[in-house]
This record gives C-alpha cells, sequence and structure tokens, in this order.
C-alpha cells in the first residue's frame, strides 16, 4: 500500500510521536516517505532531534529553580540532627 | 466501552487509557462489587467517572495546548495549486546545520533562557526529559501525565526551543 501524502504544515506537528515510536506503523510510512522527498522537513526533523540533544549539555543548575536559604538550613539543620 | 469513553475524550488514545484505568480500577474494587447492580453497570458507572476525569483534564491541556507550533504563515495555504500545506520559500526552517551550532555556549544559553520562558508543564516536561533525562513513563508518573499528553507537552515545549534558537541564528 502506497503511504498516504502528509503535507509539511501537519508533518512537523507529527515529529515527536515519530521520534518517540508513538506512530502507528502506517503513519510512519508516511513521515518516512515525506521526507525523502523534502530537504526542509528534514532539516526541521533534525533541529527538532538536535534541541532535545543539546539540553543534556545545558547543566542543570542553570535550570533548576534552586531553593531558598532558609529551606537549605532547614534541610541541612534536619541532617545534622540525625547524627 | 471504548465509544463511550470516546464520547467524553478528544483522542482515540485517551479514550483508550480510560479503557485500561477502567478495568484496572475493576480489578481492584472488585472485592466491594455487591450484586446490587448488573456488572456491566457497574463497570460502565466506573467507565464514565474515569471518562469525566480525563475529559476534564483533556479540555484544561487543550486549553493551553491548541494550535499549531509552527506560525502557519510560513507555509502555502490550501489552495496553492502545487504544494498546498508545504513550506513556503520565505518561510523554511533556517538553513543551519544545528549539532555544530547547539554546541555552541550561546546557544546553549538562548536554550536555556527560552526553557525558562516555557508554560510550566512544558518546561516540566523538556527539562525532566532533555535536561535530566528521564524517559517517558518516567515523567508521566512524575508529573500525573497520560502518554499522549506528556507527548504532546513534550513536542510543543521543544518546538518553541527550537523556534527560539532559529530566531537567534
Amino acid at each position: 500500500m502506497t503511504p498516504r501524502d502528509v503535507a509539511c504544515q501537519e508533518l512537523v506537528e507529527l515529529l515527536t510521536e515519530y521520534l518517540e515510536g508513538a506512530l502507528p506503523p502506517d503513519e510512519v510510512a508516511a513521515v518516512d516517505q515525506h521526507l525523502v522527498d523534502c530537504d526542509p522537513c528534514l532539516r526541521y526533523l533534525r533541529q527538532m532531534r538536535a534541541t532535545g540533544a543539546a539540553l543534556r549539555l545545558v547543566p542543570a543548575e542553570q535550570v533548576t529553580e534552586t531553593l531558598s536559604d532558609q529551606a537549605v538550613d532547614t534541610l541541612l539543620d534536619a541532617f545534622r540532627r540525625r547524627r | 466501552m471504548l465509544r463511550v469513553a470516546r464520547a467524553h475524550v478528544r483522542s482515540h488514545a485517551t479514550a483508550e487509557e480510560v479503557v485500561q484505568e477502567t478495568w484496572l480500577g475493576v480489578l481492584r474494587t472488585l472485592d466491594r462489587f455487591e450484586g446490587r447492580a448488573q456488572l456491566r453497570t457497574w463497570v460502565f458507572r466506573i467507565l464514565v467517572n474515569v471518562a469525566r476525569r480525563h475529559g476534564k483534564r483533556e479540555a484544561r491541556m487543550n486549553a493551553e495546548l491548541a494550535g499549531p507550533t509552527v506560525d502557519p504563515d510560513r507555509f502555502r495555504g490550501d489552495d496553492d495549486p502545487d504544494w498546498p500545506g508545504h513550506w513556503r520559500d520565505d518561510g523554511l526552517p533556517v538553513d543551519t546545520d544545528p549539532e555544530p551550532a547547539l554546541l555552541a555556549r550561546e546557544f546553549r544559553d538562548v536554550l536555556a533562557a527560552a526553557l525558562g520562558e516555557l508554560p510550566e508543564r512544558q518546561r516540566a516536561v523538556v527539562e525532566l526529559r532533555d535536561v535530566h533525562g528521564f524517559d517517558a513513563q518516567e515523567v508521566c508518573e512524575l508529573l500525573d501525565l497520560t502518554p499522549a499528553n506528556q507527548r504532546v507537552l513534550l513536542h510543543r515545549g521543544r518546538a518553541r526551543l527550537r523556534a527560539a534558537w532559529e530566531a537567534a541564528s
């Protein structure tokens, strides 16, 4: 069976499901078929994937909210008293 | 059961989750079934409760998650004679090889800043998945999300971050 035609505008919304392995096989075939012929969408796919990968290089402390000084003190206090 | 669930929720995937959760609920509470109602009625009552809960959650999600992740103006209209729905020449994604660009420090700073601007749940999913490396199932459990919703949040979050570094490049 020939995969259905997917337009670029629809394809870009399927890419995370595609990358996550959550698309049914016939939809995977449709996406694959489109990507063979469409450089801009292939580029978009690689950029979405690379965005996720690049975030692994962002230091966790740069993005994670930190506890207030008071909360840290309370925790440290509790730890100390355990000993 | 799927059909009843489907009347309360918007996607087939969520309806399947509702049915699955219903059976789990049935199994968990089977001891308490007193036989006053028909078993079938009892099962469907559980189904409707589960489906309503999912439906409400979905409605909340959809308010935040409606609409496309890429500006529709970047695509040709449905009336385009040649390539409806395809990229317009002036709307193409930036022609940068993403891997080297994203390794650069300034791009990481752009990403980290854009991450801080994401709506709360998108940010939570992207952070846990991409910064901390949790897998999809773990994130669903931590944030009490269905697998389908977890993917939607991840998709929207990553798409916004991609757009952020595209705009900066």
